[in-house]
């Protein structure tokens, strides 16, 4: 009895394990198939976001040679009401104008939302598809790679500074490090706070995209194991519909995280490069 | 913690990704929402100003209406005025034509009555100077008592 689930927990734990290993080519270790150094490449990561950026590239290019001004299709109107709802989350929270912005988010959003709906794919589909394929290992869900969520961050950070050099100017920059946010008698403290404040910006944004989409994925994973670990009988009837109702409630659950995660991090983005924007007086 | 040269790659692919977005699909998209905020805005400017110049047009239908009916009224006054004066000239020159006759008339009559007074004298002094011969029995000159005869007949 206890060896037994023992050997069922190890299966367990490999299972999940197994999941949540990428396809690793480079540098990798080669019994965990984890990237062991630097020069490593998450090729299914790669592989899926840049097959959905491919797809937000084709459809754009397709919807944006043949848009109907007085008889908008059905996509068409999607589309549009989504830009307009980008549109008028960054009239609301971005202050003074500058055209990068709104298209920055509407890229965040559209391409955070498809990589996150890879999540609601059933768990144990593309893999195994995968495996008939010779593939060992594949993680579907770019966004529960940190290199993707980091990738993303970083180049909204790398905006940050640099809308803050043009705006505030190198001084005014210096200025906001010296003496926010507790005035010019707290200068190492203030240091020490602005620096804090700014590296949490990309690392909040990463960290809070990637763990939601990562504790979702081990919540499908956990459900999936419910029926998985019942033997041929009496079990199956309880456990395989006990599976499928929570795995359609965590489904519907999801959809609201998954969407609401994308909607965070385009309007986290609109924020902070909003504070760039602002002069480090009206900080 | 795993972060690989993937993360690079992912970085390009975003930067690359912004771009698209911002060309081939943020900016038709947005020149033709404008577009067509601008043709909404401009449609019902027009029909505003389709409106106004409806109402004026309307307004100055109204007042040509009325200018034409005061027009009307007074050609009609007018040529009533004129009719009355027809009238009356016609009234007036109808008297003068009738006392025209009837002076002519009078004349005539006149001259009818002297005319018969001539011819009754005439006829006087002759059955005077008949009766006269036939009292007398004898002729008598008519000649010779001619200045007899023309007291006789102006006492007629």
């Amino acid at each position: 009895m206890s060896a037994s689930e023992s050997s069922s927990g190890n299966e367990t734990v490999e299972y999940i394990q197994h999941h949540l290993t990428n396809l690793c080519v480079g540098d990798c270790d080669p019994i965990t198939h984890k990237a062991a150094g630097f020069w490593a490449l998450h090729v299914d990561t790669l592989f899926f976001s840049f097959a959905l950026a491919a797809l937000i590239v084709l459809v754009s290019i397709r919807l944006g040679k043949n848009l109907q001004p007085d008889s908008p299709g059905w996509f068409q109107n999607l589309i549009e009401t989504i830009v307009e709802f980008v549109q008028t989350q960054v009239r609301d929270t971005f202050p003074g104008h500058n055209p990068l912005i709104a298209p920055l988010a509407l890229t965040i959003f559209l391409w955070v939302w498809l990589m996150n709906f890879m999540d609601l794919i059933p768990v144990d589909l593309i893999p195994v598809i995968g495996s008939f394929l010779g593939i060992e290992y594949l993680k579907v869900v770019p966004t529960t790679d940190l290199n993707t969520t980091l990738a993303m961050s970083l180049t909204v950070f790398g905006l940050i500074l640099y809308y803050n050099f043009k705006v505030k100017g190198p001084i005014g920059y210096l200025k906001m490090f010296l003496f926010h946010p507790f005035g010019k008698f707290f200068v190492p403290v203030n240091i020490v706070m602005t620096a804090i404040e700014e590296i949490a910006k990309p690392l909040s944004l990463a960290l809070r995209l990637f763990g939601n989409l990562f504790a979702g994925e081990l919540v499908f994973l956990l459900i999936a194991l419910i029926g998985g670990g019942a033997a041929i009988g009496a079990g199956l009837l309880l456990l395989v519909p006990a599976q499928i109702a929570l795995d359609f409630a965590w489904l519907i659950f999801h959809l609201l995280v998954i969407t609401l995660q994308a909607f965070i991090f385009m309007v986290l983005t609109i924020v902070y490069l909003g504070m760039a924007h602002t002069d480090a007086d009206a900080h | 913690m795993n972060i690989t040269v993937t993360l690079f790659a992912q970085v390009v692919a975003f930067i690359a990704l912004i771009w698209f977005v911002h060309n081939k699909l943020w900016g038709p998209m947005n020149g033709m929402l404008e577009d067509r905020q601008k043709r909404i805005s401009d449609g019902l400017a027009a029909a505003e100003k389709g409106k106004k110049d409806q109402e004026l047009a309307e307004k100055k239908v109204k007042e040509e209406l009325a200018e034409a009916k005061k027009q009307a009224a007074e050609i009609v006054s007018l040529a009533q005025k004129r009719s009355n004066e027809i009238v009356d000239e016609a009234k007036v020159s109808a008297r003068a034509e009738a006392d025209r006759i009837i002076v002519a008339a009078n004349a005539e009559i006149k001259q009818e009555i002297n005319r018969a007074k001539e011819a009754l004298r005439k006829e006087v002094s002759a059955i005077a100077v008949v009766g006269a011969s036939k009292i007398l029995n004898k002729e008598i000159d008519a000649k010779a008592h001619a200045n007899l005869l023309n007291d006789l007949a102006a006492q007629i």
